[in-house]
């Protein structure tokens, strides 16, 4: 149990997805702007992370480990991981219309989100066992979406602020990205991780 | 003849610095953030993500023709994905070193936006010869982008440049810049300095967007070419 909250908390503060390990930038940067997107992009990640850890890591396990085609992991995955996104968008368009048209947009969106991949790649590299693994994708797309929602309402600020022209845009969302990751620096070293 | 020469030239040099695709258009966002500690290892990203986009842009202009729309997308990321296997077992064989410097960042390559949006934009409707150009273009201005914001980020952070020490004497190194901040740091200033001196200047506004905007693209060109 302790392993488990350890891996959580790990997951979703001191390798922040975003802000340490730097997956997953595009969104972070492309739909940070309202806290709304953010909060719909978060959702759509935090779902298709935690169906696709258990669907990569039984795929590893019982399909790639055995017949020893590990070197096609990258290959298995992004393919896996593009039907998954597929498939969950029909069955949610199919049984769950409310939710789709919440999550919708944001779905097409993730099978090109390194995140995705990201988490997959990551939880096959610590050789997790399942449960481990749906709690460390589950726990590293909430870290993801913190870190969004985090973002989103700084740059609400951003928006009101008279800014130099030549930092207009993109530079000053950096270095505001720079800031918040700076404050995440400060959970290194929580509980010894 | 002199007018084709013309043309390749421009496909040649755009990737470089008028369409640069991490400082101008804001594609490859995470390599150019995770793994440009160091000099050296923003090269070997470079050169490897290069390799990979001289590939699949050769294959995917050589049967650009014979692939049906409807399932040109997942042909594509197989393409890709095939490619950066090959890169991930030359890297392992031949630079372990730099294997285990760039860690899951390599097969991580499969979803770099650059790739993707060449493949789709550039190889899928032009000739071998000039999607060689543009691959090799492209390839070379994000190992630019990345040889710059590698150097910018060691040097400051690590007070060295590709190992060599520089700044022994002058200054103790700002840790921060080789932790993630400095990432972000690095990455802000060196855009600000381009829209502060670029004779080229797109409007901020585009240049905010941009990733948001092209890699929506991608995938939504994705979802309706699969329906």
């Amino acid at each position: 149990m302790k392993e488990i909250i350890l891996i959580a908390i790990a997951a979703v503060f001191v390798e922040n997805f975003v802000l340490s390990k730097f997956l997953g930038i595009c969104p972070f940067l492309g739909v940070s702007k309202k806290t709304s997107t953010a909060v719909g992009m978060g959702g759509a990640i935090v779902f298709v992370i935690t169906i696709s850890s258990v669907v990569t890591w039984s795929v590893n396990e019982y399909l790639l480990k055995p017949y020893e085609l590990i070197y096609l992991q990258t290959i298995v995955f992004i393919l896996v991981i593009a039907a998954l996104v597929q498939l969950v968008e029909t069955v949610l368009k199919k049984f769950m219309p409310a939710l789709y048209r919440a999550l919708g947009i944001y779905l097409p969106l993730i099978t090109t989100n390194c995140a995705v991949l990201g988490s997959a790649l990551l939880i096959a590299e610590r050789e997790y066992t399942l449960l481990n693994a749906v709690v460390f994708g589950f726990s590293s797309a909430v870290g993801f979406t913190l870190a969004l929602l985090l973002f989103s309402g700084v740059r609400e600020r951003i928006e009101t602020n008279d800014v130099p022209m030549a930092f207009r845009g993109l530079p000053i969302t950096l270095i505001a990205a720079a800031l918040v990751s700076v404050a995440f620096i400060g959970f290194q070293g929580l509980f010894g991780i | 003849m002199a007018k084709s020469s013309k043309k390749a030239l421009s496909v040649l040099t755009n990737g470089f610095i008028k369409e640069n695709p991490v400082l101008k258009l804001v594609l490859g966002t995470c390599p150019s953030l995770a793994v440009t500690t160091m000099a050296r290892n923003g090269i070997g990203m470079g050169i490897a993500t290069t390799f990979v986009l001289l590939g699949s842009n050769i294959v995917i202009s050589l049967i650009r023709k014979i692939v049906p729309d409807r399932v040109r997308i997942p042909v594509f990321i197989t393409v890709i994905a095939g490619f950066t296997t090959i890169v991930g077992m030359l890297l392992h064989a031949y630079l372990p070193d730099i294997y285990k410097e760039l860690g899951i960042y390599i097969p991580l390559i499969v979803v770099n936006c650059i790739i993707f949006a060449r493949a789709e934009m550039f190889a899928c409707k032009n000739s071998v010869g000039m999607s060689i150009l543009d691959a090799i273009g492209m390839g070379g201005g994000f190992t630019l982008a990345l040889l710059i914001i590698g150097s910018v980020r060691e040097i400051l952070g690590a007070g060295t440049w590709m190992g060599i020490p520089l700044t022994k004497d002058l200054f103790d190194p700002a840790i921060i810049m080789i932790l993630p901040p400095g990432g972000f740091l690095a990455f802000g200033f060196v855009v600000a300095a381009i829209q502060k001196f670029s004779v080229l200047k797109i409007k901020n506004k585009e240049i905010a967007t941009g990733c948001g905007m092209n890699c929506a693209g991608c995938a939504a060109g994705n979802n309706g070419g699969d329906r």
